[in-house]
């Protein structure tokens, strides 16, 4: 008897609680939506601008009317870029490089991850933690003595590393190297010990392991990490503004700053144009490719 | 090397003692010659140069001439010093904390969202860190330029006062942050959606039939469900955002009047385009105390949720 009466009032409560509920419910989503909505618009503001101002001519820049609309949009800022030849080799330095250090780094990284999440060795834990350590010291830490090292290379052996673009094949790993081992240790150790005892047992060689099973299963971290690679070395900034400064040695980012901003002439709707597209294959990678490109950021706790 | 393992597995125990032994040295020997290119590059580009801005901050100008702390010494001295300590205390720890907060509260709400509209969402909210930091801070220089700030048109629009946004020393900083939480805010809140997804539903529906309201579901239920991750998360990021150079350089350049130097911008002027080699690498160096004690943290955090799992 008692309860029974219990039991209803729970059930009545229930149901009044859940009506409650599911009003609650709406509100907190319109204001999920409302605070979303501002949000992506300070995300997307910067970007954004970006694309209006690329659209715009100069004489139209320098007008003073609204600078959130584009009243005579020309593609002129994107031809003229394009056409020029300074652009191009910016554009071509930066592919080749970032395209190097992708490869070299993986190749180094998934051998050291196999070696230190599968086959222990003497130091092989220290070295592991190592890694991790290394992916902490930033790249602001290390310009400087690397600078030096690199001009008492010169001066003993008289090759000049100093003001050749192909020098950052030699400089991102340090980077990329440290980061994309560490992603692939903890894509290899998810890797259930039954495969590889099987392997194993069938007459299996480390290597044949290596790339039978390890790699084909690990192919989703593989993939994020080409693109953390591909990322990082894109991006960079400090690297090339500290080794290179002849014109025809630089890659697009420290190209569209030094070059298109001559003293205290800004030729606004270049730069834009030129950051857009300097922007571009990282954001086109990230559109096709998001899902990897958030599962290596959540598992990597990535720089940020 | 196949027909070694597979012979090695074939013998008996008792008798195999031996081979065992030379079968554990041989895979050792392999796994070595695997990981000594890591070795290599982690060596000659990573630690020795670390060892060797030491020894840099320890010469004089010219590199002739050991003069122990005295680039040290020289730098406790100036003033400009101690502003670009504490631009840079100032700079990481409140953009960090601006970062985790606008991270936190985004987060919850994409994680409100339905289920099907939140891939969308997260997608578009992501961007700013996906662009190129050099690129989008270009952006920002452009929105806040002098004589064509686009917010500006804005303010005047609505009727409120115009400002010099790098031309003030108080607002360059407060821009510098401002574009730090942009870019790097939405790292944040794809960290904490994913811890999100993990805290069980059924602690939620406890705590509402409890009465818990939507304040109390955080602080009690989420926040700690969170904590490994909000720790880990925002120590890298203050390792990340300390070291920083892209934002402060393009932005400002370290003015007005050398206001708003961090370590990075400051060590990269007084070295490259000062050429005061050891000076820059003694400036650099104080980044690593702070740098030393997060990784610490970081690291115990990391091993404690390997731990947990």
């Amino acid at each position: 008897m008692t309860t029974a009466t219990a039991e209803a009032t729970a059930g009545q409560a229930g149901r009044a609680r859940s009506g409650s509920i599911s009003r609650g419910r709406r509100r907190a989503l319109f204001w999920s939506y409302f605070f979303l909505i501002l949000f992506v618009i300070f995300f997307l503001t910067p970007p954004v601008y970006m694309f209006i101002t690329s659209l715009k001519s100069s004489a139209e820049i320098s007008a003073a009317t609204n600078p959130w609309w584009v009243y005579h949009p020309t593609l002129s800022n994107y031809i003229d870029l394009l056409t020029q030849n300074q652009f191009l080799i910016f554009f071509r330095n930066s592919a080749i490089v970032s395209v190097c250090v992708v490869s070299i780094t993986m190749v180094v990284s998934i051998f050291a991850a196999f070696a230190l999440a599968r086959m222990r060795f003497w130091g092989s834990a220290t070295l592991a933690t190592g890694v991790f350590l290394t992916y902490l010291i930033p790249e602001s830490l290390l310009f400087i003595p690397l600078f030096k090292t690199f001009a008492y290379i010169h001066d003993k052996t008289g090759i000049e590393l100093i003001n050749h673009w192909w020098v950052l094949i030699v400089l991102y790993p340090t980077l990329t190297v440290p980061f994309a081992t560490w992603l692939m240790i903890g894509y290899f150790s998810s890797i259930p010990k039954e495969l590889d005892e099987a392997a194993l047992i069938d007459g299996a060689g480390y290597m044949q392991m290596l790339t039978r099973i390890f790699i084909p299963v690990a192919i989703p971290g593989i993939i994020a990490a080409m693109i953390f690679t591909f990322t990082v070395s894109w991006a960079n900034f400090l690297y090339p503004l500290a080794f290179t400064t002849s014109a025809d040695q630089l890659v697009l980012p420290v190209g569209i700053v030094t070059t298109l901003i001559r003293g205290d002439v800004y030729a606004w709707g270049q730069i834009m144009t030129g950051a857009l597209l300097g922007a571009a294959p990282p954001l086109i990678i990230y559109a096709f490719l998001m899902d990897y490109y958030i599962s290596g950021l959540t598992a990597g706790a990535t720089k940020g | 090397m196949a027909d070694v393992v597979a012979r090695d597995l074939r013998v008996p125990a008792r008798s195999g003692q031996l081979t065992l032994h030379k079968f554990a040295r041989r895979k050792s020997t392999i796994a070595f010659l695997m990981a000594l290119p890591l070795i290599t590059i982690v060596l000659c580009l990573v630690v020795y140069p670390a060892f060797y801005s030491i020894h840099l901050a320890t010469l004089n100008k010219s590199m002739q001439r050991f003069v122990g702390f005295g680039n040290f010494e020289f730098l406790f001295r100036r003033n400009t010093f101690w502003m670009v300590v504490e631009q840079s205390l100032l700079f990481a720890i409140t953009a960090v904390i601006f970062k985790a907060v606008v991270g936190f509260i985004v987060a919850h709400f994409v994680h409100n969202l339905p289920a099907q509209g939140q891939r969308k969402w997260r997608g578009m909210l992501l961007i700013p860190w996906v662009i190129p930091p050099a690129m989008s801070t270009l952006a920002w220089l452009w929105l806040f330029d002098p004589s064509y700030s686009a917010f500006n048109w804005v303010f005047a629009h609505l009727g409120m006062p115009q400002l010099a946004w790098l031309g003030n020393p108080y607002w360059a900083r407060f821009c510098v942050i401002l574009v730090n939480v942009w870019v790097g805010s939405p790292f944040f809140m794809i960290m904490y959606l994913a811890a999100l997804k993990s805290v069980p539903e059924q602690l939620h529906e406890a705590a509402a039939i409890d009465g818990a309201n939507w304040l109390q579901k955080i602080w009690y239920i989420n926040l700690p469900m969170m904590r490994n991750i909000i720790q880990i998360t925002a120590l890298f990021s203050l390792i990340v955002t300390f070291a920083n150079f892209d934002i402060v350089k393009i932005l400002t350049n370290g003015g007005p009047v050398d206001q708003t130097h961090v370590f990075a911008t400051w060590a990269f002027t007084l070295a490259i385009q000062g050429n005061d080699i050891p000076l820059g690498a003694s400036v650099s160096l104080f980044m690593a105390p702070i740098l030393a004690v997060a990784a610490f943290f970081i690291l115990r955090n990391v091993r404690r949720r390997g731990n947990e799992a």
